[in-house]
């Protein structure tokens, strides 16, 4: 680790620096000091957060036999993906089939919720119509009932609409939230009014207006709530777990919480198991970092 | 709130209808008939009604039955489901609120935990330095992870035997822990990994509130003569109290939702002893299919979360009078 390895490299320097006194040179002592404490502070931080990270990239590329073992090595003794091949078709445990249901899934659901919660949120955001007030408060109040209210019933509605088992399950309930009516209608809410009036004005109809000038404008927004959507769908387990059964049906999550009595001890597939699912994710939030933190923590103030 | 900022423009409009007024040009062309902003609202209604509304009443409904889902008859039982929740000593009430008390037990371990840790790595990350960016990465970078993924691999890093926990402790010369298996170190087995993978979260959102604090507080302090503890006593604990109160209550409802943590890592042992009140109530009703219990239980859990809710938001309430 670079932090540990700056250590006695610096640490003398910082000594001599001081013996030789001047207001200066203890400055920059205490600069160095600083940076030096900074180093460790931020290698801790890399440890402890990515280090279980990196064990189970590690445990993944082992072989059977290795990750059985109470012997433990970072370094796989003899790198090998059979763990990957094990995993991926297995009967038992299709990690491959799971990883496109998953996809698919959370595509969907995410484009779902684009289309409906614009459309809502414009409604809410710049509509004048009979009983507005009301529907939002209706809305914005369902925001607080907890999810554990809706489980049992959902199932049985589930079961109603012939979903059980099927896709439709965990595509379309969980876009019913209201979260993202909210967090479009607050962005529409920042929208210059004047250039939807000018469009209207120029003979434009609503529907123009939506599509040609406010959604455009909400890039941003939208990418952030489809990103959002994608994640939560993506990362769901209690729903998916209780409403899918089939092997072949489930999704990741779910999935992954079986290999455990698939594998046993072959801790390298079930390791290669978690890596699969947590690689696109991972790539998703390198790449769009800031719009996921930043999105996180705009909606975790929403209330 | 969001509700102040739209309801202005809208009663200015109400009371003016035709748009004539200050905002004359705003009112006049948002006015629509009911029939526009029913078919930009139509599809997004479908989907609540169905899965928010319809649930939330269907809910009460099942809880007022002996509803086995396998079962074609369903006969009505009133309040039984409830009483029998009250009775100790009957088949649904002991499990239910020994399910409660380990909810409780997780609420009150960890919501320090997520609350302390998260505020230091805020306040340490909020100061200037090259790189700052990258280690909140890093932090939050766990809160991606599916709690299935958070799961299986603090599960194989505590495993008694082959963990890698029980290893380097074994190297330091200390017995095997049972982490998965006894208490008390079942607890410490679901408050780690749930700190892990939730600390960047709350992290953000005190990040996104010390934002707020204005600069000029913190520079009379050091004029006063307040040194960084000082400063962090009197200027930023005040300045993050609106803040503390949010992620205090989410943090509460999140660790009273917890699910997959106990479902993937103790499996609910030893015994029952970490099995919470979610693993309880889908075990009930979505594993038996006894849903009319299931759903009694889920109403007083709601119940209880709502008062939680309730409470939080009415302290703040009161903080914020008081100024």
């Amino acid at each position: 680790m670079t932090a540990t390895s700056d250590l006695p490299a610096t640490l003398p320097r910082v000594d001599v620096r001081r013996a030789n006194g001047g207001p200066r040179s203890q400055q920059r002592a205490r600069a160095v000091s600083r940076s030096v404490r900074l180093a460790l502070f931020g290698g801790l931080l890399v440890v402890l957060f990515l280090g279980p990270l990196v064990w189970m990239v590690s445990t993944s590329f082992k072989s059977a036999n290795e990750s059985a073992q109470t012997e433990l090595t970072l370094i796989p003794s003899d790198p090998t993906v059979d763990g990957y091949r094990r995993v991926l078709d297995a009967p038992q445990a299709p990690v491959a089939r799971w990883f496109v249901n998953s996809l698919v899934a959370a595509t969907a659901q995410s484009l779902l919720v684009l289309v409906t919660a614009s459309m809502a949120a414009y409604a809410l955001a710049r509509l004048d119509f009979a009983g507005k007030k009301l529907l939002t408060g209706i809305v914005l109040a369902t925001l607080f009932v907890p999810p554990i209210a809706l489980l049992v019933p959902n199932f049985v509605i589930v079961d109603h609409l012939g979903w059980l088992d099927s896709r439709m399950a965990v595509i379309v309930p969980g876009a019913a939230g209201a979260f993202g009516v909210f967090f479009l209608r607050q962005f529409f809410l920042s929208l210059p009014v004047e250039l939807e009036e000018a469009a209207l004005l120029d003979g434009c109809g609503r529907w123009r207006v939506f599509l040609k000038v406010v959604l455009p404008l909400s890039r941003p927004a939208l990418a952030t709530l489809a990103l959002l959507t994608f994640l939560t769908n993506w990362n769901d387990f209690l729903w998916p777990l209780y409403v899918l059964f089939t092997a072949d049906n489930l999704t990741l999550q779910p999935g992954l919480s079986t290999l455990q009595s698939a594998f046993s001890t072959d801790n390298a597939s079930i390791m290669a198991g978690g890596v699969i699912a947590s690689v696109p994710v991972l790539i998703f939030f390198a790449i769009s970092q800031r719009f996921v933190i930043e999105g996180v923590s705009r909606s975790g103030l929403k209330g | 709130m969001a509700e102040t900022v739209a309801a202005t423009p809208t009663r200015a409009r109400w009371a003016l209808p035709g748009g004539r007024g200050r905002r004359s040009s705003a009112g006049g062309v948002n006015s629509v008939g009911l029939g526009t902003a029913l078919v930009f609202l139509a599809p997004y209604l479908v989907l609540f009604g169905t899965f928010i509304v319809a649930p939330v009443v269907y809910g009460l409904w099942i809880s007022l039955h002996d509803w086995d889902f396998l079962l074609p008859g369903k006969p009505w039982v009133g309040l039984e489901n409830y009483v029998e929740l009250f009775t100790s000593g009957s088949v649904s009430s002991g499990p239910f609120w020994a399910s409660m008390r380990a909810t409780g037990i997780f609420i009150v371990l960890s919501v320090p935990f997520l609350i302390i840790v998260p505020l230091c790595l805020a306040v340490a990350l909020n100061r200037k330095f090259p790189g700052r960016n990258l280690f909140r990465a890093v932090v939050f970078a766990p809160y991606v992870l599916g709690v299935a993924v958070v799961g299986l691999l603090w599960r194989y890093l505590l495993d008694p035997n082959v963990g890698v926990i029980n290893h380097y402790l074994g190297e330091l010369g200390i017995d095997a822990i049972p982490f998965t298996t006894d208490t008390p170190w079942a607890w410490f087995a679901l408050v780690v990994p749930t700190l892990w993978w939730t600390a960047g979260y709350n992290m953000v959102i005190f990040l996104a509130g010390l934002q707020d604090i204005p600069r000029e507080l913190y520079e009379a302090a050091r004029i006063d003569g307040a040194g960084p503890r000082n400063q962090f006593r009197h200027v930023t604990l005040p300045g993050l109290r609106p803040v503390m109160v949010f992620v205090i209550t989410i943090t509460i409802l999140a660790s009273a939702n917890v699910f997959g943590q106990p479902y993937l890592i103790t499996q609910g042992q030893p015994g029952r002893e970490t099995r919470t009140a979610i693993m309880q109530i889908g075990e009930v009703g979505l594993r038996q299919f006894n849903m009319g219990r299931a759903s009694a239980q889920s109403m007083v859990l709601t119940l209880s979360l709502m008062a939680v809710s309730l409470m939080c938001l009415s302290f703040l309430r009161e903080r914020k009078a008081k100024r």
